[in-house]
């Protein structure tokens, strides 16, 4: 029997497609299906992938689930659709990652609480934003030095790398980043900011942490903690990179971050999506190893 | 040019604009002194916010001396005409800081979105208009996009509610020609009961004359400050601009001589840095950059060592947005670092 947890995609529009194109380079995962809810570009790109396919919503994919043996399901389609493909996956057994902002499972950022999440085994984890995914580890990394008692983080993005969804609630990213900030990044008080800038050529996502610490900094101890965390994050995002900092002004500790995407479906400058596709995938990998190594025991199946 | 017998509704930026020029500290009396003075002088529209709107308060743009709760509560109980308007950029404040707002009185609130991001905005102006309040579309940097360009995102807004649109020059970089082209497209191809307004910034001295020429395309509210106080070399002075309107025949309804006392007694006697078109501001307006980088970009300069000025123009280079002043620094570091200095 393959290690490989097979799994379908709920949404074939651009995340779910540049998703599709990383899992099938993935040692863990082997994705099997792809769900619409009607014909379109992405199913027909899917079909051509190899896919099995529903145009029916996740009703089209119930019916194959046991005999697929799908054990993981990635959601990006929205966060009103999202409750309903949970509960009928869940029911099933299915681990649910959610890349869509309805948080109803908790936060995960994959190298701050990815692994509490798989040990326990939750049935459905939310990958917050993707301002939450380039700049809470950064958050953490501060946090996990010294008390900070205020994070907050300025994600810029390219015009073209944001949908329809996120303009249309906006302040669903603003506030759903800064509960991350507070209950992953450990910040007391989080705030988040995002501009969205259409320069041409479109600019790469850059994003700014700044964190106020309780007591002064202990420089080199946050200098290596952000290093090893820009690490554990390239191991999924390679293009995750410090421009500048930290930097250090009394209290205030400051990091600039680039991100850089693979390119795989997304442009390379869409960073701000690379980052939540990468972190989905890694987040799904983590359950099977944990799976195929006998620390976790997936809901049993006849 | 002839505008007589044409009425506007001035608009005062000097308690949000002049925040950037102040980093955000104007005490709760200055705020009520300039407010209750400006009220007395018949002035109809009064701005009160931190100088990045709504939930501007931050690290990344100063932290205020007082909430916008405390400027609410300490100004709008003053007011016997003047009406408080409030600013919010979706992506910094949200709609949860636009009901506090409105459940401390400001009946007048500005949704601003960069000039191609109407989209954004949807929710915020959607919800503005549906609690009957005075809604305002921003489009910030108009001088980024062609007049058809910001004709487009002039009718999203308006398609969310928005009663009034308006030409922001938020870099201060527009010439009379093209606020006549963009305000006079948007006065023919919008709702005729849609109003316009136009915000000027002064770094290449056009404020007024900018705003005469939004008058004449069909503009009928304009934004100025009171002594000029705003980012960059300040918003169109207000006093000044009276005072022409009034030589032309324009109905303001303001009392020159008592606009003319907030500015000299009141106002300009607070300024932190006299606001003029010093050297930094100037290259805002002629590299077309979002005049509050201004001191963000000064004090890198004194940290750094890099020019304020070479900061500034590559800022506009490289087509930064309102809200990216931390792109400011980060910039400077890595100059800093080209250049071979060592910070500090």
């Amino acid at each position: 029997m393959s290690k490989k947890l097979r799994a379908a995609i709920i949404g074939p529009g651009n995340i779910g497609t540049d998703l599709l194109m990383k899992a099938m380079r993935s040692e863990w995962i082997e994705p099997v299906w792809m769900v619409g809810i009607e014909e379109s570009e992405g199913i027909r790109r899917a079909r051509e992938f190899g896919m099995k396919v529903s145009t029916t919503g996740v009703d089209g994919l119930v019916p194959y689930i046991i005999e697929d043996d799908i054990r993981i399901a990635f959601d990006a389609t929205s966060a009103y659709v999202h409750a309903d493909n949970s509960k009928k996956v869940n029911d099933l057994g299915v681990i649910m990652i959610d890349l869509t902002p309805a948080a109803i499972g908790p936060f995960c950022v994959p190298p701050v609480n990815l692994q509490q999440h798989a040990s326990q085994l939750e049935m459905n984890v939310n990958m917050v934003t993707c301002g939450g995914q380039a700049t809470i580890p950064m958050v953490a990394a501060v946090s996990q030095v010294q008390a900070v008692t205020y994070g907050e983080i300025v994600a810029t993005v390219a015009s073209k790398s944001i949908g329809p969804g996120t303009r249309k609630n906006i302040d669903e990213f603003t506030r759903t980043t800064a509960a991350g900030i507070e209950q992953v990044g450990g910040a007391q008080k989080g705030k988040a900011i995002i501009v969205v800038n259409p320069a041409e050529p479109p600019l790469m996502m850059r994003d700014t942490i700044h964190c106020l610490t309780e007591t002064e900094p202990d420089q080199a101890a946050i200098i290596a903690s952000v290093q090893a965390m820009v690490e554990k994050v390239q191991q999924y995002v390679p293009g995750y990179q410090l421009v500048n900092g930290p930097i250090f002004d009394g209290n205030r500790v400051t990091i600039f971050m680039e991100v850089q995407g693979l390119g795989d479906f997304l442009p390379k400058y869409a960073g701000n999506l690379d980052i939540m596709t990468a972190a989905g995938l890694r987040t799904a990998e983590l359950f099977a190893e944990e799976a195929a190594s006998g620390a976790i025991q997936l809901p049993a199946r006849g | 040019m002839d505008l007589t017998g044409k009425k506007v509704t001035l608009h005062d930026m000097s308690l949000r604009d002049g925040m950037h020029a102040k980093q955000h500290q104007i005490s709760l009396d200055e705020m009520v002194s300039i407010a209750t003075a400006l009220d007395e002088a018949g002035m109809p529209l009064i701005e009160v916010t931190h100088g990045d709107g709504l939930g501007g308060t931050s690290v990344n743009y100063g932290f205020p001396a007082h909430s916008d709760e405390d400027y609410f509560s300490a100004v709008i109980p003053k007011m016997k005409k003047a009406k408080i308007s409030a600013l919010l950029l979706p992506g910094i404040g949200t709609i949860d800081h636009l009901k506090m707002a409105v459940d401390h009185g400001v009946s007048t609130i500005r949704v601003a979105t960069h000039c191609t991001e109407a989209d954004v905005s949807e929710q915020h102006i959607g919800m503005a208009a549906k609690m009957g309040l005075d809604t305002v579309g921003f489009l910030m940097m108009a001088h980024k996009v062609s007049a058809k360009d910001l004709l487009t995102q002039a009718k999203l807004m308006e398609s969310y509610g928005a009663n009034c649109l308006y030409c922001t020059d938020s870099a201060g970089y527009m010439l009379p020609a093209e606020v006549s082209e963009k305000i006079g497209l948007l006065r023919r191809e919008l709702d005729p009961r849609t109003e316009l307004g136009f915000h000027g910034h002064h770094n290449l001295g056009m404020g007024i004359a900018n705003s005469l020429a939004a008058i004449e395309a069909g503009a009928n509210r304009i934004d100025g400050s009171v002594a000029g106080l705003g980012a960059g070399a300040g918003n169109t002075p207000l006093e000044v601009f009276v005072a022409v309107l009034h030589r032309m025949g324009v109905e303001d309804g303001i009392d020159l001589y008592k606009i003319m006392d907030v500015a000299e007694d009141l106002v300009t006697p607070m300024m932190d840095h006299i606001i003029r078109i010093d050297r930094d501001a100037l290259t805002l307006g002629y590299a077309g950059v979002y005049s509050s980088f201004l001191l963000f970009a000064q004090r890198a300069e004194k940290k750094y060592g890099v020019s304020a000025r070479d900061i500034l123009v590559e800022l506009g280079r490289r087509g930064t947005v309102g809200g990216q002043e931390d792109m400011i620094e980060d910039l400077a570091l890595t100059m800093a670092k080209d250049l071979g200095l060592s910070p500090e």
